[in-house]
C-alpha cells in the first residue's frame, strides 16, 4: 500500500508499505529515519515515541495505514535546522546519555510533559517518563536535564 | 492482510458484517503486540480510529456515555470527577504513551483479566451498547466476559459506547504491581459506594479468569450501611465491618499462580486493599497531594 | 553503503578537557538527535534480512531437518543448517562447545537450528517458522544440585561441572571450635537479564573476494573475529568486525549472538544480510546472569570478629559453558566478601543444565556471592548485638589484607572509609506521620492507591562489595592503542584508534581526554573500533579505561618522545631535555613557557606510535585454590532506605547512598553515571528482576513481565567518590563499572529485611516473599 503523511514538516509518500508495517517500521526502514528505537516493539519500553497528531505516541503500536494524513513529529524533527533544542542541549551537557538508545524517546516525552507544564516537580517528571526505561544512567541525570532545560526555557 | 478503515460507524458496522473475522483496532496497544512484528496477522483488520463519534463523550440524566474509543488520558483529564474510580484505574494504565492511544473499548474488547478498567465499570454497573448492521443491544458490562480474552459479542459485532452513573458517593480503585509503574496487575479492586441508589458495586482485576464481582460482599456492605444508617453521613465503620468486607472480597476471587504473582497472594492481597479502600471510602486518610 | 558514511565519521572532540575533568561526550549531539547509527539502524542496497529457526525444547534430540517449505517462500534466498558451517561447528568464549547451528542435540530453549536470508523481515521470520525439524523431545536436566550428582544424564562429553572451585584458606577444621557464634544461612539468587536497550543486531557485507566486513554490537572486537573466522573456515584477514553504535551491554554482548549467522548469510547469498533480535529473541538470544544456591556458615567471636567462612555456591551455567568458568572463579574467589577471614573453606561449581546459558553480566560472580556474605554478616551483627557497620568495621579488608586465595590485596582498601562515609551521610525524611497530607507518589506502589500510610515500616541496610577489575587466572590481559598526531590549518590534532568497544560507558571520551592531557592539544579524534588495530580485550571486568586507557597513555607518551626529539633538534640544544613540555597547542619549557607553535613543528609531518599495555601479571590457583589470581581490586558501598507496606509487600526505595573508590575519576560525569546507572540494576535484581524459568522454559521474556526498574521506582542517589591512588595504574585509576552494581541490591535486600524483620532469602524478593506468604526457596 500507499503510505501519505507528514513528518516533521515534510510531507512523505511512500509506496510498498505491507499492511502489518507499523509506523515504527516505516520510519525506520521506509523513510530511514531511525531515531525512533526498536528495543522492545511491544509499547514496554518508549523508546520507539513520536507525536502521532500531536500526541506523545509509541510508534510500534501504531498500524502504518492509521498515520494516513497525520502529522508525525519524530526526534529528526525536534532541533531547528542545526540549533538543538534546549532539552537536547541539556541532555548532552547533564551526562543523560550513556548508550543513548532510550535517548530519543525520553527528549520527545520530556518534550510532551514540558509543553503541557513548564515547571514541572520531580514527582511529574518521573509520573511523566514512567513510559521510557533506561538501563544504563539510573535516571538521575535524566531528571537533571529536564530540569535545566525547564529552567531554561521559562527564564 | 486486508486494512478496511471506515469514516462512519454505519460503514464501520457494514464492514464487520461483511468481515465478521476483522479484528478491529483503534489504539492498537493490545491489537498491535498481539499482531508480533507482523507474524500473527489476521486476515482483516478494521481501523476504527476515524470514527469520530466513538472519541465523544456525553451526560445523561446522572449518566456519562462513553464512547468506546475515548483514551485513558481523556478520561483522567475530563471526567475526574464523574468517574473517580474509572480514572483512577485510567491513571494506573501503561504509560502516558499507551494512555494517550488506549481506550476504555479497546479494553473491553480485549477482555485481558487484567483488564485495568474492568474492575471500576463492574463496580458502576456500567452498560454496555454492542452494535451491529442488524441493530444494538445493551448489557450489563458482567455479561461481556466469557472467559480469559474472549467476549460474548457475536462476530458482527461492535463495542459503540458504556453507560454508567455519575459518581454520587466514594469510589476507590487500587492496583497491586511489582514495580510502582508501567506495570501489569497483580490484582486489582474497585469500590463504588453509591448513596443515591443505595448500592455498593465491587469489582475484582486479574483474579480470576474474567473480572468479578464480590457479590456477597457489596450485599454485606449495603446491610451494614443501612443497618448503621450510614448511607448519607459517610462516618466510619469500625474495623470489623472492614476487615470482614475484605475476607468477602477475597473469597469472591479465583485466582490461580502464575508468573505475576501466586493464589495466595492475590486472595491476601484483595483483602488488604477492600479493607483499606473501604477506610478511604469512608473518609480515612483522603486528603492526598497530586 | 549508506551506513558507512555515518560509521566512519570520525566523533570530533573540540572541548578543552583533559583528564580529571568533566568530559562531555563527543557522540552527544548525534545521540540526542536521533542520528547515532547503531546496529539495528544499519542497511545497504539491495540487503537481505536474516532470521533465526529456535529449538522451542530445552532438550531434544533432532531426528532430522526439512527446510523445503521455508525454501518456497516467495522472497527466501537462503536457508541454511550446520551442514553449511564450513569451518569450526561450535564456538564459545572459553570453551568452543556451542553449536553455531544445532546437529544432533538441542539443549536450551530457543537454541538456534537453521537461519533464513529473505527480503523482507517478516519474510524471514515466516519462513523460519516454516522449518520443519523433527524433534524426540527428551526430558530436561534443570536442577542444578541434581545435575551435579553423579548418576545425572550427562549434557555434554565431559560431564555436567564445568567447573569445582575448591579454596582451602587456614583451617576451618582446626579453628571453628574457637567461634563463639555460629550463623548459618541459604540463598537463592534469581537469573538476571543485562536487558540492554538495543536488540543483538548487525550487518554483514561480502568484500567480494570470498572475506566480509560485519558491523557489529560487540564487546570484544577480536574475540568475535576468533570466533566468527573458526567457524566461516576463513584467515583472520578475510575477516573484517568494525564495531557499530551499541545500545548498552552490560555483558550480555560478550559471548556471540547473531555474528556467525549474518556473516554465513551473506558469503552464501553474496548480498549484504542484516539481522536484528527482537526483544523476545532477544532474551533467548543471549547468557545472562549464572542462578546461585548459596549454603553460607559464619564462625565468630563474642566480639565479632570472623574466625571461619564455610561457603557452598552452586552456580547454574545453563546449557554451555560461555564463561561459567570465570564467573565460578570470581564467585568462589570473593565468597567472603570484603573482610578479613584467617580461616575459609569454599567450594564453588559451576554446572552444565538444559536451562539458558549463562555468562557474563556486570558483576560477574561478584554480585551473587554479595548477597549472601552481606545477609551473614547482618546475622551475625545481630547475633553478637553490634550494629551492621560496627560489624564490618571489625572485620574490614585492610591494603596488605588476605583474601581467601592467599593473594594480599596491594592497592588501596578502603572498606573502613567507605563505611564511615556512610554513616556520616544524612538519612532521608521520615515516614509521612499519621494526618499528615500525603502524595501517594511517594509511597509504595505510587499512584496505583495501595496505601496511604497503612502497613509502612522503613528500613535501612547495609553492603559492601569486592571485586577483581581485569582478567584473571594468568590469562594474558592487555590492549593496543595506535595514536597518531598531525597538523591540520595549524593546528595539531591527535588521533586515537583502538578496538576498545564503546557500549555507552563513556570510553571515547577517555581516549580524548588521555590524548589532550598527554599531548597538550584541543582536538583529539577517536576512530571507529574495528579489527584493523591490535587487541583491545573485552569492554567488562570494568577493565577498558585502566587497560586500554594505560596503553592509550603509552603510545601518547611515545609520540610525545619524538615530538620532543623533534623540538630538540629544531632547538638546538637551546634547552634541557626534561624541561620539555606539550601544552596548549605548544611546544613549551616548564621554566620558560611557549617556545613554538606544535602545529609549526610538526609541519607535514605525521607521528604514529602504536603501544601495548599490560596491569600487573595474575597467576591460576594451585590445589588448594591459593594464588594472586586477580590484578587489582575494588571496593564500594551501598546504604538502602526503603518504606514497605509489610502487609502487601510492596516496596519504596526512599534513597540510595553509594561511596565507591574509583582510584582517580577521568571523567567524573562519567563515573556518577556509572555509579548511578550500577545501583539502579543492582536494585532491580533485589527488587523485580527474574527470568522465571519452569522445566527450562523462559515464562517472561518480555520487557512485559520481565520488569525493569522505571524512573519512578529509581529514588535519588547520593554519590560520594573516593580517589585513592591504584599502584601501577594509570593516573591512579582503578575500574568503575561493576562495583556499584553488586552491593546495591544486597544493601536494598538488608533494608527489607529490616523493614518487615523476614529472612527474605530468594532475590529477588517479590510482594509474597515480603508479605510472609510463600516458601521463598525453590528447592525446598
Amino acid at each position: 500500500m500507499r503510505l501519505e503523511c507528514v513528518v516533521n514538516g515534510e510531507p512523505r509518500d511512500v509506496a510498498g508499505v505491507r499492511e502489518s508495517e507499523s509506523l515504527l517500521q516505516v520510519l525506520r526502514e521506509r523513510m530511514k529515519l531511525p531515531g525512533a528505537k526498536n528495543a522492545c516493539e511491544q509499547g514496554e519500553c518508549g523508546s520507539c515515541s513520536v507525536f502521532l497528531d500531536g500526541k506523545l505516541v509509541c510508534s510500534c503500536l501504531v498500524l502504518a495505514g492509521q498515520a494516513e494524513g497525520a502529522e508525525i513529529v519524530t526526534i529528526e524533527g525536534l532541533a531547528d535546522g542545526d540549533a538543538l533544542s534546549p532539552l537536547q542541549e541539556a541532555f548532552i551537557e547533564t551526562g543523560a546519555v550513556q548508550c543513548g538508545f532510550c535517548t530519543p524517546g525520553f527528549i520527545l516525552a520530556a518534550h510532551d510533559l514540558l509543553q503541557r507544564q513548564p515547571s514541572p516537580s520531580d514527582a511529574e517528571i518521573r509520573e511523566a517518563l514512567a513510559g521510557n526505561l533506561c538501563r544504563c544512567t539510573g535516571y538521575a541525570k535524566i531528571i537533571e536535564a529536564v530540569r535545566v532545560a525547564a529552567d531554561r526555557m521559562t527564564t | 492482510m486486508e486494512l478496511i478503515q471506515p469514516i462512519s460507524w454505519e460503514d464501520a458496522l457494514a464492514a464487520k458484517a461483511a468481515y465478521p473475522d476483522a479484528r478491529a483496532i483503534r489504539g492498537g496497544t493490545d491489537l498491535m503486540i498481539e499482531l508480533g512484528a507482523g507474524d500473527r496477522l489476521p486476515a482483516t483488520i478494521l481501523d476504527l480510529g476515524r470514527v469520530a463519534k466513538l472519541a465523544e463523550w456525553s451526560l445523561d440524566d446522572g449518566h456519562v456515555v462513553l464512547g468506546a474509543g475515548v483514551t485513558f488520558t481523556e478520561l483522567i483529564d475530563e471526567l475526574s470527577c464523574e468517574l473517580p474510580a474509572l480514572a483512577m484505574a485510567a491513571r494506573t494504565v501503561g504509560s502516558p504513551q499507551i494512555r494517550n492511544r488506549g481506550t476504555v473499548g479497546g479494553n473491553l474488547g480485549t477482555a485481558s483479566p487484567a483488564g485495568d478498567a474492568h474492575p471500576p465499570l463492574l463496580a458502576t454497573d456500567a452498560q454496555v451498547k454492542l452494535a451491529s448492521a442488524r441493530g444494538a443491544r445493551w448489557i450489563g458490562i458482567g455479561e461481556l466476559f466469557a472467559g480469559p480474552k474472549r467476549t460474548t459479542l457475536e462476530p458482527d459485532e461492535l463495542i459503540e459506547c458504556v453507560r454508567m452513573p455519575r459518581a454520587s458517593g466514594s469510589q476507590q480503585f487500587s492496583k497491586i504491581g511489582t514495580r510502582n509503574a508501567m506495570v501489569i496487575s497483580v490484582c486489582s479492586f474497585a469500590l463504588a459506594i453509591d448513596p443515591s441508589r443505595r448500592r455498593v458495586g465491587t469489582g475484582i482485576g486479574s483474579a480470576g479468569p474474567v473480572p468479578l464481582v464480590a457479590e456477597e460482599a457489596g450485599r454485606f456492605l449495603e446491610g451494614v450501611l443501612t443497618e448503621a444508617d450510614a448511607w448519607e453521613s459517610g462516618a466510619p465503620l469500625g474495623e470489623s465491618a472492614a476487615a470482614r468486607f475484605g475476607e468477602l472480597v477475597s473469597a469472591a476471587a479465583r485466582p490461580i499462580d502464575d508468573v505475576r504473582g501466586t493464589a495466595d497472594y492475590r486472595r491476601h492481597a484483595l483483602a488488604v486493599l477492600a479493607r483499606r479502600a473501604l477506610g478511604w471510602a469512608r473518609g480515612a486518610r483522603d486528603e492526598l497531594i497530586g | 553503503m549508506a551506513s558507512a558514511n555515518v560509521l566512519a565519521g570520525d566523533q570530533l572532540t573540540r572541548t578543552r578537557e583533559g583528564i580529571g575533568e568533566r568530559t562531555l561526550r563527543p557522540d552527544g549531539t548525534l545521540k540526542v538527535s536521533g542520528e547515532f547509527a547503531y546496529s539495528s539502524d544499519l542497511w545497504a542496497e539491495d540487503m537481505l534480512w536474516g532470521a533465526t529457526c529456535r529449538s522451542p525444547h530445552p532438550s531434544a534430540r533432532i531426528r532430522s531437518i526439512d527446510t523445503s517449505a521455508a525454501r518456497a517462500v516467495p522472497g527466501v534466498v537462503a536457508v541454511l543448517t550446520h551442514e553449511d558451517v564450513p569451518g569450526r561447528k561450535t564456538y564459545g568464549l572459553e570453551e568452543p562447545d556451542q553449536p553455531v547451528l544445532a546437529w544432533d542435540l538441542v539443549r536450551y530453549q530457543g537454541e538456534p537450528v537453521a537461519i533464513v536470508a529473505a527480503d523482507h523481515p517478516a519474510t524471514a521470520r515466516e519462513a523460519a517458522r516454516r522449518i520443519v525439524v523433527d524433534y524426540e523431545v527428551l526430558e530436561p536436566l534443570v536442577d542444578p544440585d541434581e545435575a551435579l550428582d553423579a548418576s545425572a544424564r550427562a549434557l555434554h562429553p565431559a560431564g555436567n561441572v564445568v567447573r569445582h572451585l575448591s579454596i582451602r584458606h587456614g583451617s576451618v577444621e582446626e579453628h571453628a571450635g574457637t567461634a563463639d557464634v555460629v550463623v548459618r544461612g541459604e540463598y537463592e539468587i534469581g537469573m538476571q537479564d543485562q536487558a540492554m536497550l538495543g536488540p543483538e543486531s548487525g550487518l554483514a557485507v561480502p568484500d567480494g573476494d570470498g572475506g566480509v566486513h560485519l558491523y557489529i554490537a560487540t564487546q570484544w572486537l577480536h574475540q568475535d573475529l576468533n570466533q566468527v573466522a573458526a567457524s566461516l573456515g576463513l584467515e583472520q584477514d578475510m575477516v573484517r568486525l568494525t564495531q557499530a553504535g551499541i545500545g548498552g551491554a552490560f555483558g550480555g554482548r560478550e559471548d556471540l549472538s547473531m555474528q556467525i549467522h549474518a556473516c554465513l548469510l551473506a558469503l552464501h547469498t553474496d548480498r549484504a544480510v542484516k539481522m536484528s533480535y527482537s526483544r523476545e529473541e532477544s532474551f533467548f538470544g543471549h547468557v545472562h546472569r549464572h542462578p546461585a544456591r548459596m549454603r553460607y556458615e559464619h564462625g565468630a567471636t563474642t566480639d565479632g570478629r570472623l574466625v571461619y567462612v564455610k561457603a557452598r555456591l552452586v552456580l547454574d551455567g545453563g546449557a554451555y559453558a560461555s564463561t561459567s568458568r570465570s564467573v565460578c572463579l570470581v564467585s568462589g574467589t570473593f565468597a567472603v566478601g570484603p573482610y578479613e577471614c584467617p580461616n575459609a573453606e569454599i567450594d564453588a561449581y559451576a554446572v552444565y543444565t538444559n536451562n539458558p546459558p549463562c555468562g557474563a553480566m556486570r558483576g560477574f560472580g561478584a554480585v551473587q556471592v554479595c548477597f549472601g556474605y552481606e545477609a551473614q554478616m547482618d546475622k551475625l551483627a545481630a547475633a553478637v548485638g553490634l550494629d551492621p557497620l560496627e560489624i564490618r568495621r571489625r572485620n574490614a579488608m585492610r591494603t596488605g589484607g588476605l583474601m581467601p586465595t592467599g593473594q594480599p590485596v596491594v592497592g588501596p582498601a578502603p572498606v573502613e572509609e567507605v563505611l564511615r562515609h556512610l554513616q556520616e551521610t544524612p538519612m532521608p525524611e521520615q515516614l509521612p506521620g499519621d494526618g499528615e497530607r500525603l502524595d501517594q507518589r511517594e509511597l509504595p506502589g505510587g499512584v496505583a492507591n495501595v496505601t496511604r500510610g497503612e502497613g509502612l515500616r522503613r528500613g535501612v541496610g547495609y553492603a559492601v562489595s569486592i571485586k577483581n577489575i581485569g582478567f584473571c587466572e594468568g590469562y594474558d590481559d592487555y590492549s593496543t592503542a595506535r595514536v597518531r598526531l598531525w597538523a591540520s590549518h595549524g593546528e595539531p590534532i591527535a588521533e586515537v584508534h583502538t578496538a576498545a568497544c564503546e557500549v555507552g560507558q563513556g570510553l571515547v571520551t577517555i581516549h580524548a581526554q588521555i590524548a589532550r592531557t598527554e599531548l597538550g592539544v584541543r582536538r583529539a579524534l577517536v576512530r571507529p573500533a574495528d579489527t584493523t588495530v591490535g587487541n583491545a580485550g573485552s569492554s567488562s571486568a570494568s577493565r577498558q579505561t585502566v587497560i586500554t586507557g594505560g596503553a592509550v597513555k603509552a603510545a601518547c607518551e611515545a609520540v610525545r618522545e619524538r615530538v620532543l626529539e623533534l623540538a630538540r633538534e629544531r632547538l638546538d640544544g637551546d634547552v634541557e631535555a626534561d624541561d620539555l613540555i606539550l601544552e596548549d597547542c605548544y611546544v613549551a619549557s616548564r621554566s620558560r613557557g611557549p617556545l613554538m607553535p606544535l602545529a609549526d613543528l610538526l609541519g607535514e609531518q605525521v607521528i604514529v606510535e602504536e603501544r601495548e599495555w599490560r596491569p600487573r601479571p595474575t597467576l591460576p590457583l594451585d590445589e588448594n585454590g591459593q594464588g594472586d589470581v586477580h590484578a587489582m581490586i575494588a571496593f564500594a558501598a551501598h546504604r538502602a532506605v526503603v518504606d514497605v507496606d509489610v502487609e502487601l509487600g510492596l516496596v519504596r526505595v526512599v534513597e540510595l547512598t553509594a561511596v565507591q573508590d574509583v582510584g582517580k575519576a577521568l571523567n567524573p560525569l562519567a563515573v556518577e553515571g556509572q555509579i548511578e546507572g550500577g545501583t539502579a540494576q543492582g536494585m532491580g535484581l533485589a527488587l523485580m528482576e527474574e527470568i522465571r524459568v519452569q522445566g527450562g522454559r523462559i515464562l517472561n521474556p518480555s520487557f512485559t513481565d520481565y520488569l525493569i526498574p522505571t524512573i519512578v521506582d529509581m529514588p535519588p542517589v547520593r554519590v560520594e567518590i573516593l580517589e585513592l591512588a591504584q599502584p601501577d595504574s594509570p593516573y591512579g585509576v582503578n575500574g568503575v563499572g561493576e562495583p556499584p552494581m553488586i552491593s546495591s541490591g544486597p544493601a536494598v535486600m538488608a533494608a527489607l529485611r529490616a523493614a518487615t524483620g523476614r529472612e527474605l532469602a530468594h532475590v529477588p524478593a517479590r510482594p509474597e516473599h515480603l508479605a510472609g506468604l510463600s516458601g521463598e526457596l525453590s528447592w525446598r
